[in-house]
């Protein structure tokens, strides 16, 4: 069939196509939305080419050392009035945004380079890219591996060769001989010295409370001095273990060529790991690839969290997330059971539960406002006047921790929980009811027996649904007790083994404060992509149970629906 | 089963004393069961109605006005006046313990504040035959007042009160102190009948009125590094004559001005440049000064005159950039003249006492009267008012009585959230968010208009680009699209609405930002290209040979826009570059702000609103695609047999009955935008500025509290401030969300009568 132009406007056809185009444009929003948090995060791990080429700018040329990390057009005006110079006639340039590390030993570890200007591209073998504990990543040539100030083994060339190849084993032995030293002084400086150093705060706050109670009892003074003292001697043989450590794993040393040609020193004990990108296959790089993920999930952050790993915050997430959940599963089943069992069905009922209902529509914020003032500094307060008077002035909960957020959490999640029981709750039949009624059974043993039974998929969908809400939630966390670096974990070996008055590190604040408080935005950056990208799986995977508990719920009890 | 065989168990018996006490005890559970639910249930509800009553415990005390009582409870606080002579200079320091008074024999006397007891006496050592003939005050804050002797001579004093600690109690020690040393420093030849005097860190400046001749006197104070001595110079120059006779002189603190209260209502200016000259002379009232001083900061004067006229006055350029002493505002006082007035001492407040005894608490930046009470008789002869603006000392004839002041947050009122308000050093009357600043005499500055603004701006824009997306989307899925489709496409678009915004914050911020800078009129003509490639592939498709076109059944289509969005964006995207060059000289941002004169921030509205609006298009498109899905069937049927067009009878027939829901869907979004802080606080600069323009950035309501509640003083102002901003959030939502509840309802139930 054929339409001319009037006669298809007419039937209203161009507007269901824009219609159909609208919901084109969101799943191409949602998608792409998703694909760019899934690349953008997942190819920080993949070790990247490290290019060495030769820049030319003006009349000075000099080698540059990096990885291409983003390239653009930029108009030309705009680099005239940046100064640099462009031919007549040209519009636009490409620009090339190149990652050359070495923040110690040149000015910035990003640099803009007009494409145009750099030539000889290269991907030599041999060049290294180390990971450090601090400065960031080195790139250059390893030139020699030192033991206290001695060469062990040196090589002066830039090609691969066995005599190379043999300097860069020994040095690979060395990182993994400070790799172990590192993780023994880890061990004695966050467990053993951490513990102790716990224990003696505690002593100090239990003789605090005896001088507030001003007791006069020498025996309870002694005591603690006594132990004081044992505490105070294995400290000094941990820290006797520490300074024999620390002597050992500053032994050795490395030099390395860098982009200018000028060697530099550096200590291996600085180094995480190192390695040759441009000589890796595939399968190594893909080996490569999963020990960072490793990393990234399992190891604490370094350098002002824009390296190492984000597991803190997922700890600190997830404790978050299991108080809240503990907390907002029981009264929301309540409340909902007293709404809709328990509770006269009436003008008063309804009324409540709207109110309930657009509580899960108050912006987030204010309920980080309410955890502030009434928790945190009035409860809190409280609390620290009762029952922490020796830690004063330092507050206990009279600020913002992890059980603080978790009841804020419970608070603006449990509407949801109330709404989802309820719904469950609606669903089941009158005559599933009736019928146990009929059978002698209590309203009680009914509901317990009966009802619940059937409602809690119901209630379990309501409770992932609360998970999940809660635990991309941010604006209220930053009141009431998120930090972008927390000391300790919440949980420890230290009694009372769950800190509750600790603060925690949070996913969904890590990704706000590492994009946009950190010193260092673009070395930051492929990181809190990852982090976004290991939030969104989560949540969706959360949501997605839901909807399939939600679906199976309904399929089960279609037969009892009339 | 036989009826026999029943009536032959009778052994079975129900009445056990066992199975008795087995039924009580269930109805006890039973009961105790339906008790404690009930009370966990109530208990639940009301700890989440509580967050509204919370937040208005909080917001209260803003609203409450002061109040004035006897120090101590109701017994009145009076005692004789301690000390000898006129009182010159009446005040009372820092812990409301200790009042001090200068008087004009030369007499200083610190005293117990509620008793009168003396705690300390001394006695200035005047040369014979010279008393004391002026007094003038450096600055209520500074505890600093200078005497004019009769010689000419001046002597500059300070009360100070140092803290000790014997045996762990605090005991506080009353002394005079003299900044510019303890002999008098020669200023004039004759008597001096009025002195100013003030100091900008180590310069002092001292201007005195001698027989009729104003002479100015300069001292900078310099340490020696070395030796720690302090060095003093002097200057001192003659300064032109102002007319008539003054009756108070006043100099602001960075030493430009001399301001002179002349009769019958005038006021001189005198700029102490290089060579000084009157500037202005101005008439500040029809009846005669009677107050005359600066307010805290000494930028302000607040003048008060016999007919009981109070006016807040300060310099603002004028169109020839000549600063001009300029009427800010008058403050709501009785018809009885201005007989004492005190400024406060940290904040920017005025109390005055009427001739007629009434006592009268302001803010002057609120412009507001926080109390006025008829405390006494008759005017008081001298009154001082506490650093912490809690204790009122007030003479009275050879009384002296003292009293607590409760004025929390005086500079709180209508007009000063809502209002343009004249701050101290703008030109003009403005709204301006700004709490806090580095210096004490800061005048905190609480305008909620820019957030509120900013918030609806944010708002605005995301509805603007949710909205048609949102509904047509919502429409096409609910009417057209098939149902597999369906069953896929709307559980992919609600999951959106789980997605943190903090994802959709840090991608805005950190992605869409910087994208957008650099393809300004790409997005732009994307916005162009894009509807015309869909009607224009549509058109195509519709008149395309049967055999291609039945290839897909209809309600697939917008599976067959996919790509073709894709490629009009990526050809919007390509044709952008020539068109900047063409119309924008290459680079759009640029090209608005050096030829339009529209100011481009990178963190701007536009980026709010796509990232915003992507967080609300869930919202609206779920609730609006229910709507349009919960309309019965046979309507559209019905219209449909009657020959009417698939849209004719969307938007006849299906949209009018959906419309009340579509209307809360829109509702429900907009609250959600209203109240999001992350995306907004990683997504524009979170300066609180008032402009329409898309290319700038906003503060919102939301973002501002992430932002500030943190650090701020707990029961402050400012921390009360932020709670009425959740407060106001928390209403806006919550009435927005039940009235969109309400309409919903209603639907509900049309549709089940259908």
């Amino acid at each position: 069939m054929r339409y001319s132009v009037s006669e298809w406007t007419k039937s209203g056809s161009p507007w269901v196509w824009l219609n159909a185009g609208a919901v084109a444009i969101c799943v191409i929003m949602v998608v792409g939305l998703l694909g760019l948090i899934a690349m953008r995060g997942l190819a920080h791990f993949w070790p990247a080419d490290v290019m060495q080429a030769t820049y030319t700018q003006g009349d000075q040329s000099r080698r540059i050392m990096g990885e291409l990390v983003q390239q653009e057009m930029v108009p030309a005006e705009q680099l005239r009035g940046a100064g640099i110079q462009v031919p007549d006639g040209v519009e636009e340039m490409r620009r090339d945004l190149l990652k050359v590390g070495n923040r110690d030993f040149s000015s910035a570890d990003f640099v803009w380079a007009m494409d145009q200007g750099i030539s000889d591209k290269t991907l030599p073998e041999m060049i290294m890219v180390a990971e450090r504990l601090e400065w960031g990543n080195f790139y250059g040539y390893l030139r020699e591996v030192r033991e206290s100030g001695e060469t062990v083994a040196r090589h002066d060339g830039h090609a691969k060769s066995p005599e190379y190849l043999a300097v860069w084993d020994e040095f690979q032995r060395r990182i993994d001989r400070v790799l172990e030293i590192r993780d023994q002084i880890l061990t004695i400086e966050k467990h053993e010295i951490g513990s102790i150093n716990y224990e003696l705060e505690r002593l100090r706050l239990e003789e605090r409370s005896l001088e507030l109670e001003q007791s006069t009892d020498a025996e309870a003074y002694a005591e603690i001095e006594a132990r004081r003292a044992e505490l105070n001697a294995d400290y000094e043989v941990l820290q006797q273990d520490l300074i024999d450590l620390y002597t050992k794993i500053n032994r050795d040393s490395f030099t390395a060529e860098i982009a200018d040609g000028r060697e530099v020193e550096i200590d291996i004990a600085k180094v995480v790991r190192a390695f040759l990108p441009n000589k890796m296959g595939t399968g190594e790089k893909m080996a490569h690839y999963g020990v960072k993920l490793w990393e990234f999930l399992s190891d604490e952050p370094r350098e002002a969290n824009t390296e190492g790993g984000i597991f803190p915050a997922i700890f600190g997430t997830v404790m978050m997330v299991i108080l809240m959940s503990v907390l907002v599963t029981p009264f929301g089943v309540i409340a909902a059971v007293y709404l809709r069992e328990y509770a006269t069905q009436g003008f008063i009922t309804r009324l409540i539960r709207i109110a309930v209902n657009n509580l899960a529509g108050v912006p987030s914020i204010v309920y980080g406002v309410f955890g502030l003032g009434f928790f945190v500094y009035f409860l809190g307060g409280s609390i620290d006047d009762l029952f922490f008077p020796e830690a004063k002035p330092a507050p206990t909960f009279g600020t913002g921790g992890l059980m603080w957020a978790s009841i804020t959490l419970a608070l603006l999640t449990v509407p949801v929980v109330i709404v989802a029981t309820e719904e469950g709750l609606a669903r089941i039949p009158r005559s599933v009811r009736e019928g146990s009624l009929a059978l002698g059974a209590t309203k009680f043993e009914t509901l317990m027996k009966v009802v619940l039974p059937m409602a809690s998929p119901a209630m379990m969908t309501g409770v992932i649904l609360a998970i999940a809400r809660a635990a991309g939630e941010v604006a209220p966390l930053m009141l009431v007790g998120v930090v972008k670096l927390a000391p300790s974990l919440p949980l420890d070996g230290n009694y009372p083994f769950l800190h509750l008055d600790q603060k925690f590190m949070h996913l969904g604040f890590h990704i706000y404060d590492v994009g946009f408080q950190s010193p260092n935005v673009e070395a930051a950056r492929p990181l809190v992509y990852a982090t976004a990208f290991l939030l969104v799986v989560v949540i969706a995977l959360l949501n997605f149970s839901a909807i399939a508990i939600r679906n199976h719920l309904r399929e089960k009890y279609k037969a009892l629906e009339m | 089963m036989s009826i026999e065989q029943t009536n032959t168990v009778p052994e079975l018996d129900f009445n056990t004393p066992a199975q008795r006490r087995l039924r009580q005890a269930r109805m006890l559970k039973d009961k105790l069961a339906a008790s404690g639910i009930a009370i966990g249930g109530i208990s639940v509800i009301l700890a989440v109605v509580m967050i509204f009553f919370y937040l208005l415990y909080e917001v209260a005390p803003l609203f409450r006005s002061a109040s004035i009582e006897p120090w101590g409870g109701q017994q009145e606080v009076s005692y004789a006046v301690p000390g000898q002579g006129r009182t010159l200079y009446l005040a009372v320091e820092e812990q409301a313990e200790i009042g001090f008074r200068a008087t004009d024999s030369g007499n200083m006397v610190f005293f117990d504040s509620t008793s009168g007891r003396i705690l300390k006496e001394e006695q200035l050592p005047l040369p014979a035959g010279v008393d004391i003939s002026s007094f003038a005050l450096l600055s209520e804050a500074s505890q600093t007042f200078a005497l004019g002797l009769s010689d000419g001579s001046v002597k500059v004093i300070k009360h100070n009160y140092k803290a000790t600690y014997p045996n762990g109690k605090r005991v506080l020690n009353p002394e005079l102190v003299y900044p510019l040393g303890e002999a008098a420093l020669p200023l004039a030849n004759g008597p001096i009948e009025h002195l100013t005097l003030n100091q900008d860190s180590d310069a002092w400046s001292l201007i005195a009125l001698s027989q009729g001749q104003l002479t100015e006197l300069t001292l900078s104070m310099n340490e020696n590094f070395l030796t720690g001595e302090v060095e003093i110079e002097q200057s001192s120059r003659t300064l032109p004559t102002i007319g008539v006779k003054p009756t108070k002189l006043l100099m602001s603190p960075d030493q430009r001005w001399l301001m002179a209260s002349l009769p019958q209502g005038k006021v001189a200016v005198m700029a102490l440049g290089n060579d000084p000259e009157v500037t202005q002379l101005v008439e500040v009232s029809k009846a005669e000064i009677t107050s005359f001083e600066l307010l805290l900061g000494g930028s302000s004067l607040i003048i008060g005159d016999a007919k009981g006229q109070l006016s807040q006055w300060f310099f603002v350029r004028d169109e020839t950039n000549q600063f001009q002493l300029t009427h800010i505002r008058s403050f709501e006082h009785g018809d009885s003249p201005v007989s004492n007035l005190t400024t406060e001492q940290r904040r920017k407040g005025i109390i005055t006492l009427d001739a007629d005894g009434t006592l009268n608490l302001y803010s002057s930046t609120a412009n507001r009267n926080a109390l006025s009470e008829p405390l006494f008789e008759s005017a008081a002869d001298a009154i001082a008012l506490a650093p912490r603006a809690d204790a009122l000392l007030v003479q009275h004839g050879d009384r002296l009585s003292f009293w607590h002041v409760d004025n929390e947050h005086p500079e709180i009122s209508w007009s000063a959230y809502w209002e343009k308000v004249w701050y101290e050093g703008y030109a003009e009357p403005e709204y301006t968010w700004q709490s806090s600043a580095s210096n004490n005499d800061f005048e905190p500055k609480y305008s909620l208009m820019p957030l509120a603004f900013g918030t609806l701006k944010a708002a605005f824009y995301a509805m603007l680009l949710a909205t048609p997306l949102a509904i047509c989307g919502a429409i096409y899925t609910a009417y057209f699209m098939v149902p597999a489709m369906r069953r896929k496409v709307k559980p992919f678009i609600e999951l959106m609405e789980a997605l943190p915004t903090v994802i959709l914050g840090f991608l805005a911020g950190l992605w869409l930002a910087p994208f957008m800078e650099a393809n300004l009129a790409g997005i732009f003509v994307c916005l162009l290209v894009i509807p015309i490639a869909i009607v224009l592939f549509g058109f195509t498709w519709n008149n395309m040979p049967n055999k291609i076109r039945f290839l897909l059944p209809d309600g697939w289509d917008a599976a067959l826009l996919i790509p073709v969005v894709i490629i009009a964006t990526w050809i919007g995207l390509a044709l952008a570059g020539p068109v900047e060059h063409a119309l924008f000289g290459g680079h759009m941002p640029t090209w608005l702000s050096n030829e339009v004169g529209i100011p481009y921030d990178q963190r701007n509205a536009m980026v709010v609103g796509i990232a915003m609006g992507f967080a609300v298009i869930p919202t609206i498109f779920s609730i609006t695609e229910d709507a349009i899905f919960a309309v019965p069937k046979h309507l559209s049927y019905g219209s449909l047999a009657l020959g009417a067009t698939a849209w004719q009878t969307l938007t006849r027939v299906v949209l009018p009955t959906a419309s009340p829901g579509i209307f809360s869907a829109l509702m429900i979004g907009m609250g959600r935008a209203v109240g999001e802080t992350m995306i907004v606080l990683m997504a524009t600069g979170n300066t609180p500025i008032m402009d329409i323009n898309i290319f700038e950035g906003m503060r919102t309501l939301a973002a501002n509290i992430a932002v500030e509640m943190p650090e701020s003083e707990v029961g402050s102002t400012h921390y009360r401030t932020l709670f009425l901003a959740a407060f106001v959030l928390f209403l806006f939502t919550f009435v927005v969300n039940t009235l969109a509840e309400a309409i919903r309802q209603h639907l509900r139930k049309k549709y089940g009568s259908l």
